[in-house]
């Protein structure tokens, strides 16, 4: 009985993954069909997957999706993102933690507080404010990479630095204080001693915001527009689908070739992108 | 040793040096000239500057303070000109005319008037609200659910586990079109015409994929939560005779209701903030008609005040959505602390 019960359920689990798995083996089968194929047939099988590399190929040339440079572009945005964002808020969140002063706590309450906006209520005034900074500096805020990761350290800050901060109480204070004493400077001991013990945090939150990082829309497609020079993978797509009029096998590639990077780092880091993503939602 | 005796005329120097390169900066931008490396020779300045009071040779206590504010400030500085001062310039926007670029008369609170006259806005207020409420449900239901499935000592968790959470990761836009495609093109041919031609048929569509991509995510949650359940006590349940459905309901339920708590807000908040899957899917279409007026039908909060002010330009009106959006939320966030607060104390 028990053992039924047991294949059942194995039986059960494996439908359940193959029918949540179905729209990505779709868009693999209609990757590889010419435009016709894909309106008579599907689901089926395609005649022929050499077709596969005619339709990336074509994608990746296209004008509006230009696959190499959308790529270097979220890469580069997400990466600098991401080490700017580990160093800069562990550096705030250890100084907001171990100093107890008045304005300590205010910045800290301002950080936790504006967790709860959404972009929305932002997004505006954010654009209208770096365009006059950038017309009146001179310093490019609005389709560059620059701008882009300084708008995603000002948005990526709370929850990394509510997250850090949490982590850097439970470091005991003796630990610092046997550095001074062996004559280690301030910051000394910061970079050498905390840094390294913050490990385990840095890694869920490369985690949480590179996902967010490279998956966001809203921020580049504002920042950047839809028809600029510089565009983010998502931005791409869009722009791309926006181009055609529902030429699903290349808009299919195109989907395909967007996915590609992050199920291969999936693949790679499975537990860690698993624990890391479910550690920051509850917290 | 170099420090300690070239380090305050070096350092000093570097600091008057940057400081005069951000003011001659800042006085030819005021000047209206356009020089090509102004930005750039402001940028270096700034960092001179932080750099020169890095190496400033001062007494212990005070280079700590130094430390301190220049640890501080890339975050704060970001977090400041990104999210506070354009918050802050929002809520005073709502209050005048403003069109995105520059403001002329204050109106008061008569955008907060004006956006409950438009159709569109209440249409999209009570769809959006059925849509989280019946998302939050859907997805609880069947996270759970697979957290049940994925618990249950089978061989073949972690592959299926895995499976179901890789929807997560791809981004709403991505999605988005890939179901668009499934929807139009595949489910077509069993059921024609296209569920996303119907305004009803497509708030249904938008369902299926935001449970699809998101319940994954949740149920990994849910197995935490299972996880830390001592076997002990379902044993012991167990040869005292309670059923499977006994033990689900007495001792599993109960014992996990705080990741019940963060897993309704969790969905509630991310249901209520649904954009990307939505203009990626439906773009608001199908349209409807209501009291002889046309209303997209599934144009969700979040896409109504993208729409406003990007395709409509009516920025203050947009930004008063804004406002009205995040007070939502707030209230939510608050409900959420609240209630947890209330359980921690019970615990």
């Amino acid at each position: 009985m028990k053992k039924l019960n047991r294949t059942v359920i194995t039986m059960v689990s494996l439908l359940i993954a193959i029918i949540v798995l179905l729209p990505f083996v779709l868009v693999v089968l209609n990757s590889a069909k010419s435009s016709a194929e894909i309106v008579t047939s599907p689901v089926a099988f395609p005649s022929d997957f050499s077709q596969l590399f005619t339709n990336f190929s074509s994608v990746i040339k296209n004008q509006n999706f230009n696959y190499w440079t959308s790529f270097l572009t979220s890469f580069l945005v997400t990466s600098i993102s991401l080490v700017l964002l580990i160093i800069f808020s562990s550096m705030a969140a250890w100084v907001l933690c171990r100093n107890k002063t008045k304005w300590s706590s205010i910045i800290f309450l301002g950080f936790i507080a504006a967790m709860t906006i959404p972009f929305q209520v932002v997004m505006l005034p954010m654009l209208s404010s770096y365009r006059a900074i950038q017309d009146f500096t001179g310093i490019k805020f609005l389709q560059s990479i620059g701008g882009l990761v300084f708008a995603y350290l000002g948005f990526g800050g709370s929850m990394s630095i509510f997250v850090l901060h949490g982590f850097v109480k439970g470091i005991p204070l003796e630990l610092e204080e046997a550095a001074a004493i062996d004559g280690c400077s301030k910051e000394g001991t910061f970079f050498r001693i905390i840094f390294p013990l913050l490990r385990p945090v840095h890694v869920t939150l490369l985690i949480l915001n590179g996902i967010w990082i490279w998956n966001d829309y809203l921020l580049p497609s504002l920042m950047l527009g839809l028809s600029g020079n510089i565009k983010t993978l998502p931005v791409a797509v869009t722009s791309f689908v926006g181009s055609f009029v529902k030429q699903w096998d290349l808009i299919l590639s195109a989907a395909f070739l967007a996915m590609i990077p992050i199920i291969i780092l999936f693949i790679f880091a499975q537990k860690q992108i698993i624990k890391g993503m479910v550690e920051g939602a509850i917290k | 040793m170099i420090k300690a005796r070239w380090g305050k005329p070096f350092s000093v120097i570097l600091i008057i040096l940057s400081a005069l390169c951000i003011i001659t900066t800042l006085v030819i931008d005021a000047a209206g000239m356009t020089l090509s490396y102004r930005g750039h020779a402001l940028i270096a300045g700034i960092v001179g500057l932080a750099a020169g009071f890095y190496f400033l040779p001062v007494s212990e206590a005070r280079h700590i303070k130094i430390i301190n504010v220049l640890f501080l400030i890339p975050m704060v500085g970001t977090f400041a000109v990104t999210v506070i001062i354009p918050f802050l310039m929002g809520i005073f926007y709502s209050t005048t005319d403003w069109d995105g670029i520059k403001f002329e008369n204050f109106v008061g609170f008569e955008n907060y008037i004006n956006m409950f006259k438009e159709p569109d806005y209440l249409y999209s207020f009570g769809i959006t609200f059925l849509f989280t409420v019946v998302n939050m449900a859907l997805v609880n239901f069947f996270a759970f659910a697979l957290a049940l499935l994925c618990t249950s000592n089978s061989k073949v968790t972690g592959f299926c586990r895995a499976a179901f959470f890789i929807p997560n990761l791809i981004g709403g836009i991505v999605l988005g079109y890939v179901w668009q495609f499934i929807f139009n093109k595949v489910f077509i041919l069993a059921a024609p015409p296209s569920m996303l031609t119907n305004a009803n048929l497509a708030l249904v569509a938008i369902l299926i994929v935001s449970t699809w991509q998101y319940s994954g995510y949740i149920m990994m949650i849910y197995i935490t939560g299972l996880q830390t359940i001592p076997k002990d006590v379902i044993e012991a349940s167990g040869i005292d005779g309670a059923s499977w459905w006994r033990q689900l309901f007495k001792i599993k339920i109960p014992m996990i209701a705080n990741t019940f708590t963060v897993c309704t807000f969790l969905t509630l908040v991310n249901s209520f903030k649904q954009f990307d899957l939505n203009i990626a899917l439906t773009n608001g279409a199908p349209q409807r008609v209501i009291d002889g007026r046309a209303v997209y039908a599934t144009e969700f909060l979040a896409l109504n005040i993208y729409k406003t002010a990007i395709t409509k330009h009516d920025y203050a009106i947009a930004q008063t959505k804004a406002i009205l959006f995040f007070v939502i939320l707030a209230v939510i966030s608050i409900t959420q602390v609240v209630i947890s607060k209330r359980n921690e104390v019970e615990i």
